[in-house]
């Protein structure tokens, strides 16, 4: 069956968005989108509600019928209908795991890079070595209630007593799910494979048990996908059918329904793959802050579960600091009266900046919500911990161990963001200078936003499993990624080293399309942009010799960059940025900064 | 005529209050449909499983896991007592024995022989769950709880801390705009929900904390006085379980901002009257706010129908509040809703009601307006 048209839904915890996918002169294109309220609590207590609302409008700005009563029309037929429908969902929070493993840092962290990895939030990660007492671990999971828990620990062949005691804990505990009272709460063991019968012997009245491949079969490997499955597969069979309309919109979709984070992670994780290059794709949103990152060909999500924009916007100041946030703010505030706006934010999440003010402050802090956001992804996005390494006398010197983080910032070729602050900016100036500002790219990194975040919707599309359709499915969600998704801000160009302020810290040169070229010296610590639009651009960069662009110190480099709707940023601050502390420096810098890509309004002004 | 849907905080002088009285899980009702409650009176019951208890036997007595079966003297289901000697070695030729004594009063719950460690349970924990306000039981969720209803007076508030209090409402101050003062508070309060108007400082609400008043209701607080009242930075809007003896009730929002008149003079409308209070607070989908319940004697329940939210938001005419800067705190009358995206300041694009505060017309974001629902 050929594709031609295509209906994807995405129903988020407020509201439910419909994209719609047309074949159009050979290419996939996104045509129209749409979006209602989410209908998953009461009065309405259906999802199917909001889904069909949003679908209507794409019908109305469309022109075209897709609804027959209460129902989708699939295949197309002429006009009418489409040929497929697919959904994501993270209504009603989301799906929400604990997870539990030996060793913390082995077991556990493997535990929770699956379920992460799947989509879920991990409430909790649970260890023998987390230093919290049996009765302790009992209150805990009584009181997460999550809506399911993956259980690991101990390599295949290897000890069974631990892993067999966390499932004592557990039974002990009697864990109930989330939502509804009348089934069996969803636990998947992926342990030692030598201990499944005594867990099974332990568990297996009380809840519903699931057994599958361990996670850590051997300390050197990871085995995340037969527990990334089973969490899609349970989340179908259990979660979502607990859900409030989820059986009816299940068997409407022509594919499983994804949670939102898993779609959009399995959709980074095919970009990087396809197009050989590493990513980090961030959604900021009012209560959590997700990043995904596909380094060396691993790929990683972390949720920072409370640094947000409106809900856990408290706790963005609470964990950076007062200062952190203050450094960004442009302007001489009282720090009473800043922590009031914030906290009046917080219990007023919905409301929007009025004035030029409250813009940067808004922007201040979704700095270090990316910024912290970032690290957390950092410190978890590592290589195994627990590992033996073979070191031959030439690594004698070398500091380097098991568990070091997998994010070089020097190899990241593009950087996406995505959410509410990023992606309606009132300036795509802004969203750039806060996605530098915040992850420091080094080098060369381009930096795109997806304008209305249908990243998702392209996720399950691009994970469509039926043979007949598949191959076509990932065309489209690939053309429509680039096409229609990213919206393409230009490239971060930042030189990395030590040299005095003021010095010479890169000469670029660049040879546009039409072979116009333009020649610029960076000095430390300058701003510089040229406004070019998404086109390759022939540059030549060559660092100081104690300056670093991708080949090493004072190695020059030829390639191709592209400009956007920002165009190209010459990045000559320090990594860390390093921002003066006193007043008047400070708030001279922030200014310099913000007019050397136009940012804000009436820079230029004096104002 | 042109409507945009913000939820707005409840000032009401008349309402069927409903409250869902649940227990955390299942147990005995102790209260009939129609019976009439006070808000102390108990309407459900149950035990929760006492605390569990886990002792590794094998390690205590240095022996295999197998073999900790055999030397328990109790069994699965037994119940024990503290200092009962629940396991014992066979010793060498009956001679150095070594045994493990219960470290509580509970039952066996578990004999473990992979990981050689018992599972023991303390006794029930026995919960109970208390009416909140005067009212009658409208209708019983067979054992789990009850709704109670009363016709009361309902105004919410928009944060909190501290859960469900009550006493007797005293206001303590002569207008909306004065801030509520140390000097005010004196021993007489004790027990009392004190009303003040605009703003209450760290001083006072400490003061307050001491002579052990009930709860306060007011219209400002600062935020980053709430981190040395609570012990932690307030990261996200969560409340309700904090152990205070005062709890807290804010109106208006985080600063010193004057206390909305409906909910000052229906405050003062119902002085001296015994009230219950909730500083529950959380705002999040399915968002709760905390609330003043203050129930109504028959003669004083007004003729007019009850007021029903209708849902349909803010329209020409609404009475709306500002909730963002740079008109924080202001209330006005919504004159106009103009369909089209309009620039603000901060160039952002968005729909915006005209609202005439103190005669002048004022274009608003329709997200920064909240709605001030009122009977």
């Amino acid at each position: 069956m050929k594709l031609n048209s295509i209906l994807a839904t995405d129903c988020g915890s407020t509201t439910t968005k419909a994209i719609l996918i047309q074949k159009i002169d050979g290419e996939y294109r996104l045509s129209y989108r749409g979006e209602a309220p989410t209908t998953v609590e009461a009065p309405f207590e259906d999802v199917t509600r909001g889904v069909l609302n949003a679908v209507m409008e794409v019908e109305e700005l469309a022109n075209r019928k897709i609804l027959n009563g209460d129902e989708i029309m699939t295949p197309q037929n002429g006009e009418e209908g489409v040929d497929i429908y697919i959904s994501t969902s993270s209504a009603g929070g989301g799906l929400q795991m604990m997870v539990a493993g030996v060793v913390k840092s082995m077991s556990g962290e493997s535990a929770e890079r699956a379920a992460l990895g799947a989509g879920s939030i991990v409430m909790d990660v649970m260890a023998s070595n987390d230093g919290r007492l049996p009765h302790e671990k009992i209150k805990r999971i009584r009181d997460l209630r999550p809506d399911m828990i993956l259980l690991s620990g101990g390599i295949d062949g290897g000890t069974v007593s631990h892993v067999v005691e966390l499932a004592e804990i557990l039974h002990a505990a009697n864990p109930k799910p989330r939502l509804g009272q009348n089934y069996k709460l969803p636990v998947i063991y992926a342990g030692n494979n030598k201990a499944q019968d005594q867990i099974r012997d332990t568990l297996g009245e009380m809840v519903d048990l699931d057994i599958t491949e361990n996670i850590r079969p051997v300390l050197e490997r990871e085995n995340l996908e037969p527990s990334r499955d089973k969490i899609h597969d349970l989340f179908m069979e259990h979660v979502m059918q607990q859900a409030p309309g989820y059986k009816k919109l299940m068997s409407w979709t022509d594919a499983p329904i994804m949670p939102t984070p898993g779609a959009v992670g399995s959709l980074i994780e095919m970009i990087a793959e396809k197009e050989k290059i590493t990513v980090v794709g961030v959604d900021i949103g009012g209560a959590t802050t997700d990043i995904f990152s596909v380094f060396q060909g691993k790929f990683n999500r972390t949720v920072s579960a409370n640094l947000g924009m409106s809900y856990s916007i408290c706790n963005v100041l609470a964990e950076s600091g007062l200062e952190n946030v203050l450094r960004w703010v442009p302007f001489d505030i009282d720090r009473k009266e800043l922590t009031n706006r914030i906290g009046n934010k917080m219990i007023r999440p919905t409301t929007v900046p009025q004035s030029l003010e409250e813009l940067f402050i808004e922007q201040a802090i979704a700095r270090e919500a990316l910024r912290l956001s970032f690290k957390q992804h950092k410190e978890f996005a590592t290589s195994l911990k627990g590992v033996q390494k073979e070191r031959t006398i030439s690594d004698a010197f070398d500091q380097s161990s098991s568990g070091e983080s997998l994010v070089n910032m020097m190899e990241l070729d593009l950087l996406v963001g995505s959410g509410g602050v990023l992606s309606h900016a009132p300036r795509r100036e802004q969203s750039a200078r806060m996605l530098i500002d915040s992850f420091m790219p080094e080098g060369i990194t381009q930096l795109a936003v997806d304008s209305i975040f249908m990243m998702p919707q392209l996720g399950v599309l691009a994970n469509i499993e039926k043979e007949e359709l598949a191959a076509d499915a990932r065309a489209a969600a690939l053309e429509v990624f680039h096409k229609d998704c990213l919206i393409h801000l230009g490239t971060c160009i930042a030189p990395i080293g030590n040299v005095k302020k003021g010095a010479l810290v890169l000469t670029a040169e660049f040879t546009f399309p039409d072979g116009k070229k333009v020649h610029h010296e960076l000095k430390k610590d300058e701003l510089f942009r040229f406004e070019v639009p998404y086109e390759p651009i022939s540059a030549v960069f060559k660092p100081d010799k104690k300056m670093d662009i991708g080949s090493g110190k004072g190695e020059p480099i030829e390639t191709t960059v592209y400009g956007g709707v920002v165009g190209l940023i010459l990045d000559g601050r320090s990594r860390p940025i390093t921002i003066p502390t006193a007043s008047e420096d400070r708030l001279a810098a922030l200014k310099s900064w913000s007019e050397a890509v136009n940012e804000y309004p009436n820079q230029n002004t004096n104002q | 005529m042109a409507h945009a849907y913000t939820p707005g905080l409840k000032v009401l002088h008349h309402a069927k209050v409903e409250k869902n009285r649940r227990l955390p899980i299942k147990g005995k009702i102790t209260k009939q449909v129609g019976d009439l409650l006070k808000p102390e009176d108990v309407v459900a019951k149950t035990d929760l499983p006492g605390n569990v208890q886990m002792l590794k036997v094998a390690n205590v007595l240095n022996i295999g896991p197998a073999d900790v079966p055999d030397v328990m003297l109790v069994g699965e289901g037994d119940k024990v007592e503290k200092g009962q000697m629940i396991a014992e070695t066979e010793g060498l030729f009956g001679f150095f024995k070594s045994n493990v004594k219960s470290p509580i009063d509970g039952t066996i719950e578990a004999i473990s022989d992979v990981t050689g460690q018992i599972v023991m349970r303390e006794a029930p924990i026995p919960v109970e769950v208390d009416a909140y306000m005067s009212g009658i039981v409208k209708e019983i969720i067979p054992d789990e709880g009850v709704i109670v209803e009363a016709d009361a007076a309902f105004i919410q508030g928009i944060f909190g801390i501290g859960g469900e209090s009550r006493g007797t409402m005293e206001i303590l101050v002569e207008n909306r705009e004065q801030e509520l003062t140390t000097d005010l508070l004196n021993e007489s309060h004790k027990g009392k929900i004190v009303v003040g108007g605009s703003f209450v400082n760290l001083e006072t609400y400490k003061k307050a904390l001491s002579l052990q008043i009930a709860g306060i209701v007011v219209g400002g607080f600062n935020y980053y006085d709430l981190e040395e009242i609570l012990g932690y930075t307030l990261g996200v809007a969560i409340t309700g379980s904090e152990d205070l003896v005062t709890s807290l009730i804010v109106t208006e929002g985080f600063g010193n901002i004057r206390m909305g008149s409906r909910t000052f003079d229906l405050l003062n409308k119902e002085n001296g009257k015994f009230v219950s209070i909730n500083g529950a607070t959380q705002i999040r989908a399915g968002v709760i706010r905390p609330e003043i319940v203050i129930p109504l004697q028959e003669i004083e329940i007004p003729e007019t129908a009850v007021y029903k939210s209708d849902n349909s938001g803010i329209s020409e005419g609404s009475l709306v509040r500002i909730i963002r800067a740079p008109y924080f705190g202001k209330m006005g009358e919504v004159v106009s809703l103009p369909p089209e995206l309009q620039q603000m300041e901060s160039e952002t694009m968005v729909r915006i009601a005209e609202v005439k505060v103190d005669g002048d017309v004022l274009n608003i974001p329709r997200a920064n307006l909240e709605m001030v629902e009122t009977d």
